[in-house]
């Protein structure tokens, strides 16, 4: 209120004010105090109503180069920093502190707000399979940016290791410095191909560096690498197979909210087709669907060309080499969607709070004639609950008391025989009877069905003389599958 | 440790001994010969000390440190965070060690030694000490070796200046090397080495490698330009000059690297896009992803400095119209703003997209298909940032997406979905389920779904959202508990219909046990109740109860408040609250006690028998409070209430001044102003400009010269080899008509195409009311209007009139006119949101052979098309776009990305194409979101002419218009779409709506629209129903009922109604025309009215008065003269067919420069004919 006043002051330095102006003078404390703590030559640029603002401004030096990711520090979940890497010049471990501090005051990890700002820096951090990767960066840059190539530097790991854990990358902490010194120049994407980066350093395999300690040979490729100058810069040249085969899993995960009447709130289908190909030469390959119309949105693998998608309604690609994603895509059909389970469920606590009551069914609903797998249902109970004595007719249960979740592993459903859970749960002694509900998560496996009803029609191959040997799988899954209660 | 170095020290120092006599070359010979003996010993000595993990460091071998096998056990200790001072002793011993492994002559030692160095640097140890023997081996042969050298150097360079230099040759002589990657590599690493000294050196690399033959070469020199910036600031210009010629590289492959150094070094110098502008569209589907990024924002920043706002029209238009969630302030002014808009309208010339801003968002949509959330994100700001009104909704698709992503993205995606909302709540709101919640979501995310559904709350989906808020509230994620209590404060404030039942819930909320709740609820109570206090007493006593019980400060300061503030509605209770609160005084926190001294002044002034002595009490106990605020309040409080005889003027007031009547607060979204911030920024992201923030410009009020972005072809010839010569003449081609001021470019093209032309655009108009109705409350008559205002462009365009004057004329001249004339002004001077369609459909001239074939077939089928597309709108953009890629196909060669990608192929499309190329690719996008927008939310359009069905008097409060929304009726094309609105101005709710057939002509048909089941009180609703007439004007007549009366209806079609536009070219007119001769024809002699002269304003009556398209014309007039049009009288010829037997209805009306002028029908249906005539002169003559 006092700020405001006095700097609407027109072109008044901040001091002639204070002296003018005796009972202005709170403001003008509150102002010299906070210009004792900027350095001083920035008095008269802090006196503009951009004070306000934050401090940070203000020390950021004139000329600063814009820079994307500066620093990269891997963080394990109890909050050690195992691994760093700078792009520019070192940064002080010391800038992770106000990460740790939002990391104390957060709930869950997932709880950490992935952009911090600090007053030199700004964090951004994203958490995958238990390990903070936080980058530090100095100036403004799109935080999806830095947070999609976060995500890409944990995919490649993924692929080089087979998995993205503190242990994989401690003993891997070479080849982990060479793919980002590779992934990342100056701060700014470079090669994030997994097919590019595999020309330019092998991943490890256990055969490779037994013979690489043995012979001192590098695992580095001694011929250059093509990928980055070809064309197709997802896929590396030369490629030789004898048996040449494509596979495509399309893979449906089902996305719904069921309310307590099993009414359904809202339910999607979100589809991906993963493929692995491994092909001679350079393919080019046409793959259509029988009913495409079904696909409401779609995002593709850079492969697939937008125009022929557009246009005809297949997805025509030279693929990189190996695993990769073709397409993710949405099918939004609110009432077609087929919910292939419901949860008849009980779950009440007694008005006296000594304990409650559990009564879970699982049953069959739109399964399409196909036997459902792997069913798993997950409750989280109130905190008041302590434990739970049930009784299962089908597969086993766990409570974790720790974090209040009931594990009910069903396995595959029997439609002639219905699996139930029930049993008492008991309850914290003298807690009051808990207001809130326990949600239920359900998981599931369907083989051989897409339950969107996507199909693919054919595969062609052009470009290249043999003939592929050709698979095409269909599961469907329960994505963020949950029931109220 | 000793007997180990020892160990270790004999072999390598042997070996040393013998070899420095040998040249290092025969050295490395001998170590292939021998690739196990040699090394293999060193080894095994190196590790016989510690037997068991040998096996260990074997199997992880290559990786080094972290597994690194025997040193660990005095590696560790130091290692571990301030881990013991063991670590300063052992240290220059191990790095001891890898010196000698270092100076050996085996690169397997080399290897060994430069990985544990790694490792150790990875951890954040120091290994500075090892520069010197480390950059020797910069020269290393082995490939692996000086890799990991590198990443020493970069990392320790910058420390060691001196011993660093000694690098730089190497360097150097591998910027000269013939492999391509090498001179790469080299000079990647030369500019990461930050030492001031070697930036001449880096200086000369740059500019040699800007030339280089290589892309990935010209790449790397783009990635160093900022880094030798950085280093040294001073090399600005010279740098610039290094982009300048970057950028101008034709190849995918540099453009993303050098459009980020422009971004770091010179982003002001948005002259140096001008010439590079089109060929980034172009190539920007082939960039990498990270490249795509950068440019998209770049070009968004040159875009609002280049072009037009293309919504500045529309804004003014709809700003009343378009009631935004925050806009009540807005509906205020509405009146006034209505004036200024006219005005304002009437100035403004219409406007015409750049169609360099076409191309840009045309050649950016394709990407929102990418895997990359964060090129998504990007478009998606383009085109919130740049787009026409009616268009951004296709990223909003795109951007729920990317809600299935990690969650990371998800925090950020909604942050911004949460500004979009604000401004644009229609986009998001077929999206409504995906935001929610479900339990397993991370809070922040909870949070931020919420903030989303309250934006997106509207009256039609508050009653679903409040159910879904109801079940968060039972959540255990108290955080969010107090959110969702929060949101429906904001729901119930902004909606005032649900304001009751929030109300009521939340006071139900009141008796909840977890506290934190109640205290919410208490603050949003207090906040709703400000509202209408005086209804609800109760409420305020009951929550006067709730001060025993609640303990959060902020709630009880809220009910205190409250009571003082209401405390004529509890008179009993106020005083008594504060004699309770007057005990605790001193324990309260500050805000409570600050609320405690304004009850007791509140209190004072209404009711100072009763509470004199307490607040005298109270005030006291302020007095010697510890916080100087609550000190300053008292003696304030004081002076101002307690009457003393010296005490001034200011207490009279004072029961004004405490007791004033305070406003409602108003509960803000905190994304509200966070658009001033582009977009997706990290900016936006904090809500506060980080540094190096780039603001985004404001459209500029006049367009700069676009003709800077004109390029040479000749100039670029070599380069463009690989692009077909049409293309080049099409670059050429869309530039004329914009930017040539004469026109020298000959004739026939022009003619050729420009039979198309107008039909592609009206085709255009109404494709885009099938796609762009999701937002805009006009679209129907908006679709008309492109179609007039388009073809009114054209023709403008062609007879070289100064387009805007006579525009200005008609409309100032009509603004006198009645109100449906002034309506329909405004239909015209609402910009085309797409121009392009024209000038890109002007090189349909080329066809490609295979498409010369088919191209009867084509324009043939095109009618059927377009037929179709009538029928099914959402479907109809799908259509030609299948056949554009067909075309399309046979000439996309595999990607090709090293040289120039030619534009987008669509622009070849054959003549008779009626969707001009370019067009179809705009609606493809379009065309995602129609299938998702419903298509029975019809908007009611005020600008149609309506005709009461029933009126209120009569109908008993219900209240029923009707017009003819030409739109095509889906389910059956024979009939005529008539567009129903009911209005309920009764005190009840009408129920069960619907028609019933009552006595038809024979032949007639009714297509009812879905039964009403409910339209409660001052609602409206729109419905569609389709009636065939039977080409006739004998009204339908039809029974309406409700669930109590039923009503005889009538709706008579105006003649010009009964047709559907048709869409021909003038040959094919004339030849028409010459089958309808005779008895068919209807000729009439009319004066024209002064104001009616122009073409513009007999089109617009004419298409106004009957549901005619307009014949391209001209062709004759052009094809002779190519240069200005002759000033001959023109004449404008209108089709259509009539919709139940599809016979033609061709108008053409001539002006004559002096003497009346001549309307003529030709018609089969002569009856139809003589009607049209009537209603067609009385347009034109009125």
């Amino acid at each position: 209120m006092y700020c405001s006043c006095c700097f609407s002051l027109p072109n008044s330095s901040g001091f002639s004010v204070a002296t003018m102006n005796g009972q202005l003078k709170k403001c003008h404390i509150a102002i010299t105090s906070f210009i004792d703590s900027c350095s001083p030559f920035l008095i008269p640029s802090s006196l503009s109503p951009s004070l306000c603002d934050s401090s940070h401004n203000l020390d950021s030096l004139p000329i600063v180069a814009v820079e994307m990711i500066h620093s990269l520090f891997l963080i394990n979940h109890s909050g050690d920093i195992f691994l760093e890497k700078h792009w520019k010049s070192v940064i002080g471990r010391s800038v992770c502190d106000y990460f740790f501090e939002a990391k104390e005051k957060a709930a869950e990890p997932e709880d950490v707000p992935p952009v911090l700002q600090t007053p030199h820096h700004y964090l951004i951090s994203i958490y995958r399979d238990r390990l903070f990767f936080l980058s530090v960066i100095q100036t403004e840059a799109p935080p999806l940016f830095v947070i999609e190539f976060l995500h890409r530097v944990v995919e490649t790991f993924q692929d080089y290791f087979g998995e993205c854990s503190e242990t994989v990358i401690k003993d891997n902490v070479v080849t982990v410095y060479e793919l980002l010194e590779e992934m990342l120049d100056n701060g700014f994407p470079l090669a994030t191909e997994s097919n590019i980066l595999k020309e330019m350093i092998r991943p490890p395999t256990i055969l490779r560096t037994m013979v690489n300690t043995l012979t001192g040979t590098s695992n580095f490729e001694e011929r250059l690498p093509s990928g980055q100058l070809s064309t197709i810069p997802w896929r590396r040249s030369g490629v030789k197979y004898t048996n040449n085969e494509a596979y495509f899993d399309v893979i449906e995960e089902i996305d719904a909210i069921v309310d307590k009447s099993g009414t359904t709130v809202c339910a999607e289908i979100q589809g991906v087709i993963e493929a692995c190909v491994k092909l001679t030469g350079m393919p080019d390959l046409t793959l259509s669907f029988m009913n495409p119309r079904l696909l409401d949105d779609v995002s593709f693998h850079p492969c697939v060309r937008f125009k022929r998608w557009e246009a005809e309604r297949v997805l025509s690609f030279i693929p990189p080499d190996g695993n990769f994603t073709l397409m993710s895509y949405h099918v939004n059909a609110q009432n077609l969607v087929a919910i292939p389970v419901y949860v008849k469920q009980n779950i009440s606590f007694f008005e006296s709070g000594s304990g409650g009551r559990l009564d879970l069914t699982a049953g069959p609903k739109q399964t399409m004639g196909k036997t459902v797998e792997g069913l798993v249902i997950t409750v989280h109970m109130p905190k008041a609950v302590l434990s739970a004595s049930l009784t299962a007719t089908q597969g086993s249960y766990t409570y974790d008391p720790a974090t209040k979740v009931l594990v009910w592993d069903i396995g595959r459903l029997n439609p002639q025989k219905l699996p139930n859970l029930r049993g008492s749960l008991s309850l914290q002694a003298g807690a009051p009877k808990p207001e809130d509900n326990p949600s239920i998560n359900i998981a599931l496996k369907i083989q051989q069905l897409a339950i969107s009803g996507l199909k693919v029609n054919r595969l062609d191959m052009y470009g290249e003389k043999y003939k592929p040997f050709k698979g095409v799988k269909y599961v469907t899954k329960a994505g963020k599958f949950q029931v109220r209660t | 440790m000793t007997p180990m170095q020892k160990l270790l020290q004999l072999p390598v120092n042997a070996v040393n001994m013998v070899k420095t006599v040998q040249n290092q070359v025969q050295g490395f010979q001998e170590e292939d010969k021998s690739p196990v003996l040699s090394p293999d010993g060193a080894h095994q000595a190196w590790y016989s000390a510690l037997q068991p993990d040998e096996l260990r460091h074997l199997r992880s071998g290559g990786s080094g440190g972290g597994g690194g096998g025997g040193h660990n056990s005095e590696e560790r200790a130091p290692l571990e965070e301030g881990g013991g001072g063991g670590g300063g002793q052992t240290q220059p011993l191990r790095h001891d060690d890898l010196k000698e492994m270092l100076d050996s002559n085996k690169d397997s030692l080399k290897l060994e030694a430069m990985k544990r160095i790694v490792a150790m640097i990875a951890r954040g140890k120091n290994t500075s000490d090892l520069f010197p023997a480390v950059v020797k081996n910069v020269a290393c042969k082995n490939i692996e070796v000086k890799k990991l050298v590198y990443v020493y150097l970069v990392r320790y360079a910058e420390e060691q200046q001196d011993l660093a230099l000694l690098s730089i040759s190497t360097f150097q002589r591998g910027l000269k090397d013939p492999n391509q990657l090498i001179r790469a590599s080299a000079l990647r690493v030369l500019s990461s080495i930050r030492v001031t000294i070697i930036v001449p050196i880096m200086m000369l690399a740059i500019k040699e490698a800007a030339s280089d033959m290589s892309p990935y070469v010209r790449k790397t020199a783009a990635h160093a330009i900022p880094k030798l910036y950085s280093l040294d600031p001073e090399q600005k210009d010279q740098l610039i000059e290094v982009i300048e010629k970057l950028l101008a590289d034709k190849t995918t492959l540099v453009a993303g690297s050098v459009v980020m150094a422009f971004e770091e070094v010179c982003p002001e110098r948005i002259d140096l896009i001008h010439k590079n502008y089109r060929k980034l569209c172009n190539l920007l589907v082939d960039v990498e992803e990270w490249g795509q990024v950068v440019i998209i924002n770049m070009l968004t920043r040159y875009a609002r400095t280049q072009f037009l706002n293309p919504n500045l029209n529309e804004c003014l238009l709809e700003e009343g119209g378009e009631s935004t969630f925050y806009g009540s302030d807005a509906d205020q002014d509405e009146d006034e703003d209505e004036d200024k808009k006219d005005e304002a309208l009437s100035k403004r010339k219409p406007y015409v997209m750049d169609p360099d801003h076409r191309l840009l968002l045309r050649n950016t949509k394709p990407l929102l298909q990418s895997r990359n959330a964060a090129v998504v994100m990007a478009v998606a700001q383009l085109y919130f940032h740049l787009a026409p009104k009616a268009e951004v909704g296709v990223i909003a698709k795109a951007l729920v997406r990317l809600l299935r992503s990690h969650s990371e993205v998800q925090y950020v995606v909604l942050q911004n979905v949460a500004t979009m909302t604000i401004k644009r709540r229609g986009m998001f709101e077929p999206y409504l389920k995906s935001f929610y919640i479900r339990s397993t979501d991370p809070t922040q995310i909870k949070v931020l779904k919420l903030e989303v559904l309250t934006n997106l709350a509207s009256e039609t989906n508050i009653s679903t959202i409040l159910r879904e808020f109801q079940t968060y509230i039972k959540s255990m994620d108290k955080d969010f508990v107090a959110a969702t209590i929060q949101a429906i404060g904001r729901c119930a404030t902004h909606i005032g219909e649900v304001r009751d039942t929030c109300l009521n819930g939340l006071v139900q909320l009141l008796s909840n046990r977890d506290e934190l709740v109640v205290a919410e609820s208490v603050v949003v109570i207090k906040k709703l109740l400000q509202m209408q206090p005086e209804k609800h007493s109760d409420i305020i006593k009951h929550m006067a109860k709730l001060t025993d019980n609640i303990q959060v400060p902020m709630a009880r300061a809220s009910i205190l408040w409250l009571i003082g503030e209401y405390c004529e509605h509890v008179p009993k209770i106020a005083p008594d609250v504060l004699r309770k609160m007057a005990k605790t005084f001193t324990n309260e926190e500050d805000i409570v006690k600050l609320q405690i001294i304004n009850l007791a002044a509140k209190l004072y002034l209404t009711n100072s028998k009763q509470t004199k002595l307490l607040t005298q009490y109270v005030l006291n106990l302020a007095k010697y409070d510890q916080n100087y605020d609550i000190r300053d309040r008292a003696r304030f409080i004081r002076q101002l209430i307690v009457p003393t005889d010296k005490c001034g003027a200011l207490s009279k007031y004072a029961k004004k001044l405490i007791l004033a009547l305070k406003p409602a607060p108003i509960l803000e979204s905190p994304f509200k102003d966070r658009d001033h911030f582009q977009l997706g920024s990290l900016s936006h992201l904090l809500n506060t400009k980080a540094g190096g923030y780039q603001e985004l410009p404001d459209w500029p009020q006049d367009a700069p010269d676009p003709s800077v972005r004109n390029v040479e072809v000749k100039e670029s010839v070599p380069e463009w080899t690989k692009c077909s010569s049409r293309e080049k003449r099409k670059e050429k081609k869309v530039e004329k008509p914009f930017y040539s001021d004469s026109e020298g470019e000959s004739g026939p093209t022009e003619s050729a195409d420009s039979e198309s032309d107008s039909a592609s655009s009206s085709a255009s108009g109404s494709e885009q009311s099938g796609s762009g109705s999701e937002e805009s409350e006009e679209s129907e008559e908006r679709s008309d209007s492109d179609e007039e205002e388009e073809e009114e462009e054209e023709e403008a365009k062609k007879r070289k009139t100064q387009k805007k004057e006579p525009i200005e004329a008609v409309q100032q001249s009509e603004s006198e006119q009645s109100s449906e004339e002034e309506v329909k002004k405004r239909k015209v001077s609402i910009p085309p949101p797409r121009n392009v369609s024209e000038s890109e459909s002007d090189d349909d001239d080329s066809p490609s052979d295979s498409s010369q074939d088919s191209e009867s077939e084509d324009s043939e089928s095109e009618a059927e098309v377009k037929k179709k597309k009538k029928i099914t709108p959402p479907k109809a953009p799908t259509k030609p776009v299948k056949k554009e890629g067909k075309k399309e196909k046979k000439e996309m060669s595999l990607l090709d990305f090293d040289d120039f990608e030619p534009t987008p192929s669509p622009q070849v499309t054959p003549v008779g194409n009626f969707l001009s190329s370019s067009l179809v690719t705009d609606l493809e996008g379009l065309s995602l979101t129609d299938t998702v927008l419903s298509p029975a939310t019809i908007s009611p359009s005020g600008s149609l002419k309506s005709y009461e069905l029933l009126h209120r008097i009569t109908g008993e409060g219900l209240w029923v218009e009707y017009c003819f929304s030409r739109q095509p009726f889906l389910p059956d094309p024979h009939m005529v779409a008539v567009q129903i609105q009911f209005t309920n101005s009764a005190a009840t709710e009408a129920k069960s709506l619907r028609l019933e057939e009552a006595k038809l002509q024979s032949g007639m048909r009714v297509k009812e629209f879905p039964e009403i089941e409910v339209l409660p009180a001052g609602e409206s609703a729109t419905v569609v129903m389709g009636v065939d007439f039977c080409d006739s004007t004998q009204a339908a007549n039809l029974q309406l009922c409700t669930h109590s009366r039923k009503f005889f209806v009538s709706i008579q079609p105006p003649v010009g109604e009964l047709m559907t536009p048709s869409f021909m070219t003038e040959n094919e007119f004339k030849k028409e025309q010459g089958q309808l001769m005779g008895m068919n024809e209807i000729t009439e002699k009319m004066q024209l009215p002064e104001r009616c002269q122009n073409e513009h304003a007999i089109v617009q009556r004419v298409i106004a008065a009957a549901n005619l398209s307009r014949v391209p014309c001209g062709s004759d007039k052009e094809c002779s003269s190519p240069a200005p049009p002759p000033p001959g009288p023109p004449v404008h010829r209108f089709a259509g067919r009539t919709v139940t037997s599809g016979s033609l209805v061709l108008v053409t009306v001539a002006t004559k420069e002096s003497g009346p002028s001549q309307l003529t029908i030709n018609c089969e249906k002569m009856v139809i004919g003589t009607m049209l005539v009537k209603d067609i002169l009385l347009a034109l003559t009125q």
